[in-house]
């Protein structure tokens, strides 16, 4: 797996499908752990179905830099149906890539033109419709993430799933987690740095 | 000995906004009357839900508009009333004639402001024109660069206000969205009766009271109103000692500070860039990546805006050969239109030993600012340095059609 002084990652989706909320997530369960982490969404027209971008980084020490991140070490694509150039901006040779498709790791990093190691894939609407009923993939894809790079644990992505969901909603969003934790695949598991 | 280590700490995931609101709960403010405005809404949002879910009892004041909300509050404070008010761009611009009222009747209210742009065209984004723009409103005027450090400010500001030689309104200010929606980890303290330990209410002030009535804020004729004022630049001055005085006593029982100047990597540096918010974090890490490689270059970033702390400024910068003072406002028609750069050549006025001075506006209306960014600014500074001409005028980084070679 890759260890890294600092985590820099980058969600991309679509204005509705929860990047936000993902990166928050991600960013809670980095905190509940002690670590220093980040979130904050890309400022710009928020519109249902525009794609929007979002962030979180993590660390061991106190984060100071404000600015956006423009080279990630892993990008979450929340929707395939987004053009790759707009989360192919700024990766460097060894961004790792989390992604909802039904494409296996192989076809989606031919796709992308990177090299398949780099390349993880979950079919999270499948997951999101058979557990939440709605299309949302947010949750799901920090289950991925931590699936393939844990940089936190799935009990820490639990825990702030249940702060963030109240009740019914809590519990169907730990669910989708847990799958997508189960269900993401590369053509290694682990990533090696 | 210090009490430091007996307080126990809720380490949270909150947006400087939400950490506002802790810091107001945490505080046993009475009375809160505010306007929704973006980026500021949330901090008022979860005071309603602190008020609702009982854990804060206050009187939340339902106005029709920022200055209504400022005169609420302005009215509360009168009362004896802890008061609490937050607001950005348009709304403090709105404010603006109670900005006044509450710093010339010594209301200690304080106000915190999510920094945004000014319309028109109309931008939701974060700079610092409205808070420029309240600058002469005589308000104590602090400009944090974290969520921690804007819940300590916040407990910082009411023992500012509230301290008997100042009695002003304070104003806490830090980047809209940048900060304002940024979630970051927080340290609040389990049991907050600390808070209120170290920031008791002062009711012992001269405040509205049908069995002892008095009148705040009548007419002052010519053969008074200027002592009125004069008292206000006096209270300006208290300002200062307190603000440095609180901040170390803070540090003593909650184990945090953060002096009125903030600097790093000052030793040798040719080079020192000042500058104020969240956006201090970008270049600090961007300059201390510069060091690595050998560019002696340095950082700074000013907490404390009003009182302006003029000799901390050149004691602690006045060693380097250019200081480049970073704005994110425009005082439109002035020579030099970066509000703090102004001040900073002002504190250097007739010292033959001063740096250079360049002012630089970057990031209005929230142009991305990149660590790339900061490099730029930092090697153009060199380059200035080296040809030995500084700029006479404010340089606009990033605006397009405007390259600096």
């Amino acid at each position: 797996m890759i260890v890294l002084p600092r985590y820099e990652i980058r969600w991309h989706g679509r204005g509705g499908q929860g990047a936000v909320t993902a990166s928050m997530v991600l960013a809670m369960a980095a905190i509940y752990e002690g670590k220093y982490a980040q979130a904050f969404p890309e400022f710009g027209a928020e519109r249902r179905g525009a794609p929007v971008k979002a962030y979180t980084r993590i660390d061991d020490e106190p984060i100071r830099t404000r600015e956006p991140i423009l080279h990630p070490d892993i990008v979450v694509v929340l929707d395939p149906s987004l053009p790759k150039k707009l989360y192919l901006e700024g990766v460097k040779d060894t961004t790792v890539f989390v992604v909802n498709t039904k494409k296996s790791a192989r076809e989606f990093a031919s796709m992308l033109e990177v090299p398949v190691d780099r390349v993880y894939t979950v079919d999270a609407f499948k997951i999101a419709l058979d557990i939440l009923k709605v299309p949302i993939v947010n949750t799901a894809m920090v289950g991925a993430l931590v699936g393939v790079v844990p940089i936190v644990s799935i009990e820490s992505v639990k825990k702030a799933v249940l702060n963030t969901f109240s009740g019914k909603l809590g519990q169907v969003n730990v669910m989708a987690v847990e799958r997508a934790y189960q269900e993401i695949r590369g053509i290694a598991k682990e990533v090696s740095a | 000995m210090s009490i430091q280590k007996e307080i126990k700490w809720k380490r949270l995931p909150l947006s400087t906004n939400y950490a506002v609101a802790y810091a107001v709960k945490d505080l046993d403010v009475d009375v809160v009357a505010a306007y929704p405005i973006t980026p500021q809404t949330t901090v008022v949002e979860k005071i309603s839900e602190f008020i609702a879910n009982g854990e804060l009892d206050a009187e939340m004041i339902h106005v029709e508009s920022e200055h209504s909300a400022l005169s609420a509050t302005v009215g509360a404070s009168a009362a004896g009333a802890r008061a609490f008010t937050a607001t950005a761009s348009q709304g403090l611009e709105l404010m603006h004639e109670i900005l006044h009222i509450a710093s010339g009747l010594r209301m200690p209210v304080v106000m915190s402001v999510a920094t945004r742009a000014l319309s028109a065209p109309i931008s939701i984004w974060n700079d610092y024109s409205d808070l420029m723009n309240a600058r002469d409103a005589s308000w104590v005027t602090l400009i944090v660069a974290s969520a921690q450090e804007a819940y300590d400010t916040i407990v910082q500001a009411y023992k500012i206000a509230e301290s008997p030689d100042v009695m002003l309104p304070v104003m806490v200010a830090y980047d809209g969205y940048i900060m304002s929606h940024t979630y970051e980890p927080v340290l609040v303290p389990e049991d907050p009766s600390i808070v209120l330990e170290f920031a008791p209410k002062n009711y012992n002030r001269l405040r509205l009271d049908p069995d002892r009535p008095m009148t705040f804020g009548t007419i002052a004729n010519p053969d008074w109103y200027y002592e009125f004022k004069y008292q206000q630049v006096v209270a300006m001055k208290n300002a200062y000692r307190k603000a440095i005085e609180v901040d170390k006593e803070f540090g003593k029982v909650f184990g945090r500070s953060y002096g009125i100047l903030e600097t790093c990597c000052l030793d040798d540096a040719d080079v020192v860039v000042l500058t104020y918010g969240g956006l201090y974090g970008t270049f600090l890490e961007a300059i201390r990546k510069m060091r690595e490689n050998g560019v002696k270059v340095g950082a700074a970033r000013l907490r404390l805006w009003r009182p302006f702390p003029a000799e901390d400024v050149v004691r602690e910068l006045g060693g380097a050969k250019m200081l480049v003072v970073v704005d994110r406002a425009i005082s439109y028609g002035a020579q030099i239109s970066g509000p703090v750069a102004m001040e900073v050549m002002n504190a250097f006025y007739g010292d033959p030993d001063a740096p250079s001075i360049m002012s630089v506006v970057v990031g209005i209306g929230q142009r991305t600012v990149t660590s790339y960014t900061v490099r730029e600014i930092v090697d153009y500074a060199f380059r200035v340095l080296e040809r030995g001409r500084v700029p006479r005028e404010t340089l606009y980084w990033g605006v397009r059609g405007v390259k600096y070679e």
